[in-house]
């Protein structure tokens, strides 16, 4: 019996801890975002973030965005090709990349790529000091290490999804006009007709900047929160990235549900 | 990193997201053919308009020259209400053409193809097309050729 309770106890303790977590990451990007910091140039520190998590994001997401739309326009001509409307083939490319696959895997490397590298970095500084040593010369890290990098990820990973979004087109015009021999004209008139800028490109641009908002949200909070040991920030990275991704695909569904 | 060469290297990758979201709009989407500024609309009732659907291309000889932009039920004439934005520089189109809701291929999409009559007047801003020909059923279609066979029988 006291076993049991004991058990239910540790459950709602859990909970409890989920719950405190919660609270402390909304707390935390209130607090972040409102507000500027008083040292360093703003301009300057977002400017170095900016380079930091989406110039440097650039590489990975051109070259899966390439190969992606390569794969998509082969898979899509093998199917199409049976039915002898091969032409269809740029519309099922263009939409499948500006619905789904551009918004969705541009924010599960940016997780892989750009937010394990934001925790580690920022769980490292917790547990060398350095935010606390901030804090006792009168800085406040939160507006100054913290807010840089949200900007950054909020401003940058939308970028990354729309040349993600056009690499990837241009990839599947590359192999399906170039390679498989589908008419030009019909590749680009059929996904012009199909593509409509309202509901499909702003869209896919919306989901963007959800996901950005949320992976840079968790990857910047698991690393001010984690635990500052070298065992406490390698597991804060982990759960970045697989907090970051489960959250990803889960809201993805949601809003495909109610926008499309 | 000189801050120069960052300030540079950040600028290049928002000017290349932002032209990515331009070519999305311009060559992905089509935006520039959206513009219903330069065309006018004309309508047409469907007894049929199965599988039409609203941006689906008007055309005349094959090439585009506008699009559907709505599609309702026309409850007092029992009727497909189909309204059409046609290009503005395409202003001569007799106002005896017939509208025909066509398909591209076995299982392509479904469009409006119009075939030009011989009036002297011609359509404009808010004008109808009388002759319209439905869209072909294939239900339908087996279904009069089966008739057919049957009472030959007879």
């Amino acid at each position: 019996m006291g076993a049991m309770i004991n058990r239910l106890a540790l459950l709602g303790y859990a909970g409890l801890n989920v719950i405190a977590a919660l609270g402390r990451s909304g707390v935390f990007l209130f607090q972040a975002l409102t507000g500027r910091s008083r040292f360093g140039n703003a301009f300057e520190l977002l400017l170095k973030q900016l380079y930091s998590v989406g110039v440097l994001s650039l590489a990975i997401i051109i070259v899966s965005g390439l190969f992606i739309g390569m794969v998509l326009a082969l898979q899509g001509y093998m199917i199409l090709v049976g039915y002898g409307s091969e032409q269809a083939v740029g519309q099922m490319v263009a939409l499948t990349l500006l619905r789904e696959l551009g918004p969705v895997v541009t924010a599960l490397l940016f997780a892989g790529r750009a937010g394990s590298a934001l925790t580690a970095e920022i769980g490292l500084m917790k547990a060398t000091e350095q935010l606390s040593s901030l804090e006792m010369i009168g800085v406040d890290p939160l507006k100054y290490v913290i807010a840089p990098r949200l900007w950054a990820g909020f401003i940058s990973m939308p970028l990354l999804s729309m040349i993600f979004c056009v690499v990837g087109i241009w990839g599947g015009a590359m192999v399906a006009v170039d390679w498989l021999g589908v008419y030009s004209g019909s590749y680009w008139s059929n996904m012009q007709n199909a593509v409509e800028f309202g509901s499909d490109v702003i869209n896919g641009l919306i989901k963007a900047i959800a996901f950005a908002f949320v992976v840079t949200w968790i990857a910047v909070f698991q690393g001010y929160d984690c635990e500052p040991t070298s065992e406490g920030i390698s597991r804060a990275t982990t759960r970045t990235v697989v907090y970051a991704s489960l959250a990803v695909l889960g809201l993805d569904f949601i809003l495909t549900a109610l926008m499309f | 990193m000189r801050m120069r060469t960052l300030e540079l290297t950040v600028g290049v990758f928002i000017l290349a997201g932002v032209l990515a979201l331009a070519v999305l709009a311009m060559r992905v989407s089509g935006l520039t053919n959206d513009a219903t500024g330069d065309s006018y609309k004309v309508f047409a009732h469907f007894d049929n308009v199965a599988g039409l659907t609203t941006r689906a291309k008007v055309t005349m000889a094959g090439v585009t020259i506008g699009q559907v932009t709505d599609i309702r039920f026309d409850k007092n004439r029992y009727t497909g209400f189909v309204e059409m934005a046609i290009n503005k520089d395409v202003n001569t189109l007799p106002a005896d053409s017939t509208a025909s809701i066509v398909t591209a291929g076995l299982l392509g999409e479904k469009y409006v193809g119009i075939s030009v009559g011989g009036d002297d007047l011609m359509l404009a801003e808010g004008d109808e097309i009388h002759d319209t020909q439905s869209a072909l059923v294939l239900e339908e279609l087996i279904g009069r050729f089966l008739l057919n066979t049957v009472s030959s029988e007879d």
